[in-house]
């Protein structure tokens, strides 16, 4: 199984975690600048964490056979704070880096007036680097935050298939998917969503379009949710293909639009004995 | 090594090479144009190795070529595409520092390649302008950290005139503890070792 996680903090996790990944199959990954937990009180927090996910955190990432992207952005929560938000006019020069493949995380935390102008001022620059966006939505009032969200986006001009909104559930998915966005889903262990609820969701609305991340980073999270997802799709009746559409040609597809996305040389053969054994098991079926 | 090396180095399309010329006349007349050129420097005009220029790659030539239209003194510039570079813009503006005609002002940016975990750019830092410039504390340390890191000796330019008792020493006690811990030592040490042996 060849995996590629669109959604996913490398900086908070372990060489641990990059050896168990590359083991279940990742061999590629985006990881979107988000906030770390502790808030940041100034732009140059901002420019150091950029640097390290255009510099430090590939170099780390490759080390254990992983190819690692990024997305650049304010994210939604930090937009609110007057400190942080000049960090807007140094996103053009990290946009215009090869490794940076979407403008994100953007959208929604507490839907207010200051996230809704980083939210717009951020679908404009991704216009004009002629980038895809990845858009969080809110975990409080998500259903009202997807909604206004895709409202925003279609208000911005900005093509539905350059978008993907992130963190759905049972209650978001339909708008998204009627939308002509990407629809993407972070597999957690016990709240966001899990994976027998995402198998079922792609037994009702299809893979066309559709995303599964871990979104793992410094909370409770796991970085093999994707892995476990394929193994939950195939159990449940999924073939092979299905499932290398979901975690592998759906996220290269939706990031190739950026035109910078670079898997040359990557081993993507089989190497996981658990997983041939699955592959067998449903070929006979 | 010249300019003109780096561009007969390069086999470059008819389009990648319109790119190139543009994108020199341009910072030639606005430095700040290099904000958006260095970057995409990878994208234009490919990433593969030279075969003529061994350890360099068409993006760092076409990089260095760019810096190399900076109009003088261009130390201040030079040094904002290193800051502001991802590890592969880093890497360039290393690989070009001997042909920019910066005197020691590029110094700064070779401690801070030497600071950082990244081999590439341990490897890059330890060229032909560091072997030239860089003072022997900070040289002997800095081919001390390729060992340590595993970047091969063979990137580190005139190892053996530079090479001194000093080095050796630091070399030796740097084997002796791989030693006492069942490590392997990498094979280049030795080489190094025997490269001062014969100076004496």
């Amino acid at each position: 199984m060849r995996i590629f996680d669109p959604h996913i903090h490398m900086t908070s996790r372990t060489t641990d975690d990059y050896e168990a990944m590359y083991a279940a199959g990742v061999r590629a990954l985006v990881e979107p600048a988000f906030w770390l937990g502790q808030p940041r009180t100034g732009v140059r927090s901002f420019l150091d964490y950029f640097d390290s996910l255009v510099g430090w955190e590939p170099f780390r990432a490759a080390q254990f056979g992983i190819r690692h992207h990024c997305t650049i952005a304010l994210n939604p929560k930090e937009a609110n704070d007057p400190r942080c938000v000049d960090v807007l006019d140094e996103l053009p020069r990290y946009l215009a880096k090869d490794g940076v493949v979407a403008v994100g995380e953007v959208g929604y935390d507490s839907m207010t007036k200051e996230e809704d102008e980083a939210f717009t001022r951020q679908l404009d620059l991704a216009k004009e680097h002629e980038l895809p966006i990845m858009v969080h939505t809110p975990h409080r009032d998500k259903a009202a935050g997807t909604k206004r969200t895709l409202d925003v986006v279609r208000e911005s001009g900005i093509a539905p298939g350059m978008v993907v909104v992130d963190h759905l559930n049972e209650m978001t998915v339909k708008m998204v998917v009627e939308s002509g966005s990407w629809a993407a889903f972070s597999i957690y262990p016990d709240t966001k969503m899990d994976e027998d609820r995402m198998v079922r969701i792609l037994q009702e609305f299809g893979t066309d379009r559709m995303l599964v991340n871990s979104a793992a980073d410094w909370g409770r999270s796991d970085p093999l949710k994707t892995r476990k997802t394929g193994d939950a799709m195939l159990a449940a009746g999924f073939s092979a293909d299905d499932v290398d559409k979901v975690l592998w040609r759906n996220p290269v597809e939706f990031y190739a639009q950026s035109g910078r996305l670079d898997l040359s040389d990557l081993k993507t053969d089989e190497t996981f004995e658990g997983n041939s054994v699955l592959r067998g098991v449903r070929k006979d079926a | 090594m010249t300019p003109d090396d780096l561009r007969a180095a390069l086999d470059l399309t008819p389009e990648a090479e319109a790119w190139l010329s543009e994108g020199r006349a341009k910072v030639a007349a606005d430095p700040a144009k290099l904000a958006v050129l260095f970057p995409a420097a990878g994208r234009k005009v490919g990433r593969g190795p030279l075969p003529s220029l061994p350890g360099w790659t068409a993006d760092d030539a076409a990089r260095a070529l760019l810096l190399d239209a900076l109009p003088q003194p261009r130390a201040e510039a030079v040094a904002r595409a290193y800051t502001e570079g991802d590890n592969a813009e880093k890497r360039a503006v290393l690989r070009a520092l001997p042909v920019l005609g910066l005197g020691d002002d590029g110094l700064p940016l070779v401690r801070d390649a030497l600071r950082t975990n990244d081999t590439r750019l341990v490897a890059a830092a330890m060229g032909p302008y560091a072997a030239a410039r860089l003072d022997d504390e900070g040289w002997r340390h800095g081919v001390l950290k390729c060992v340590f890191v595993g970047v091969p000796l063979a990137a580190v330019a005139n190892l053996a005139d530079r090479a001194d008792a000093e080095l050796a020493r630091m070399l030796t006690d740097f084997a002796a503890e791989r030693e006492a811990a069942g490590r392997v030592v990498p094979d280049d040490v030795h080489h190094a070792l025997t490269l001062v042996d014969q100076e004496s």
